[in-house]
């Protein structure tokens, strides 16, 4: 659920990076985080448990620039990944105006990010909408570590439509901003194509 | 999707900002926030400059989302008011007009009752101007693009990309 503001001038958008739990949501929120200059950013706010395992959400407020006198700005969520948190998934994702699926690439997590996927399509169809319909972008993360599967595997398990996909590594910030920047393009050409 | 894209003119935000003011004034408080349920501030009025609206207004969306959670949990519609009571500063947290999040910060100059009571027919306002949004929004969609909207959908791929530049 977008929001345009024209008294402010302002375009408001909200990005949810979904995924399995430890698949580097919180890491790639972190790394924008560091990386962005501060006037542009607002508090990166965690809601995690102690050993900071997301609790309930991540977010961050970054301003992207102005298009046509219009400040653009997006609102990026993390959902808490582990299986039992489903009731705050679903309450994350209302409202989002794009989704980042955040895929582990390590061999034995591969049935996580299937159900991960799984879990996603389903909460969204129970707020009756779908990934065929709203911008969505693949990240294949952990694409440093020794036992990450070939992207043709990752493509042919987790995505058969073909949307945009990245590879990363968030932890040293590979792949994170080409990532954001497809899923704000494919947002903001969507809130076009509506109006 | 559930809830429509919301759409804001200037007339509606200084319609709100309007009730807002006197919401602050009447209920002597210190600040006054509206909110949309997605977390997105949509107008403020009072000692709005010491408080970080970005994330008051994301927290306190989660916070809705959860306690409705917990509403429909116990076979509850929703809990439309919470209350968060602190040392020298309070919370007053209400659902108006279905979409809207309205949060009402006080101190000890004013009381729970007062801001309860203020809140009520502020509530009637806010949800008059948003009744009439979402009037004009169908109305609009009717008709196809706005006026005003067009303007936007004349934004360009390049446009765009010339914000990821640099």
């Amino acid at each position: 659920m977008s929001f345009i503001n024209y008294a402010a001038r302002e375009i408001n958008c909200k990005l949810v990076y979904y995924g399995p739990g430890l698949c580097g949501k919180t890491t790639n929120l972190q790394f924008i985080y560091t990386k962005v200059d501060p006037g542009t950013k607002g508090k990166l706010i965690s809601l995690a448990t102690e050993t900071e395992r997301t609790l309930f959400f991540d977010f961050l407020p970054l301003e992207l620039g102005s298009i046509r006198g219009f400040k653009t700005r997006f609102h990026l969520y993390t959902v808490p990944g582990q299986v039992f948190y489903d009731a705050s998934r679903k309450l994350i994702l209302r409202g989002a105006d794009g989704v980042i699926f955040v895929a582990d690439s390590q061999i034995e997590r591969m049935e996580s990010n299937i159900e991960s996927l799984e879990n996603l399509e389903d909460n969204l169809a129970e707020q009756s909408m779908s990934l065929e319909k709203m911008p969505f972008v693949l990240q294949y993360n952990k694409r440093d570590l020794p036992n990450a599967v070939p992207v043709e595997e990752l493509q042919a398990a987790l995505n058969p439509r073909n949307v945009p996909w990245f590879e990363a590594c968030a932890a040293t910030g590979v792949g994170v901003f080409e990532t954001l920047k497809g899923a704000a393009k494919l947002v903001l050409s969507e809130m076009k194509k509506k109006t | 999707m559930l809830e429509a894209d919301l759409t804001l003119y200037e007339e509606d935000a200084r319609r709100l900002t309007a009730v807002l003011h006197k919401l602050c004034e009447d209920a002597k408080s210190r600040a006054v926030f509206l909110i949309d349920k997605a977390g997105q501030l949509i107008a403020s009025a009072g000692e709005t400059g010491s408080v970080d609206t970005t994330s008051l207004a994301s927290l306190t969306a989660g916070n809705i989302a959860a306690t409705s959670g917990l509403a429909q949990l116990l076979g509850e519609k929703e809990f439309s008011v919470l209350f968060h009571e602190g040392e020298k500063d309070n919370l007053h947290i209400s659902i108006v007009a279905r979409r809207g999040i309205l949060v009402v910060l006080f101190d000890s100059r004013s009381s729970l009752g007062l801001v309860r009571l203020r809140v009520k027919r502020a509530s009637e306002d806010i949800g008059q101007v948003f009744a009439e949004i979402a009037a004009r929004a169908e109305q609009e969609a009717g008709r196809g693009k706005a006026t005003l909207q067009a303007q936007f959908s004349e934004i360009t791929d390049e446009d765009i990309d010339n914000l990821f530049k640099g």
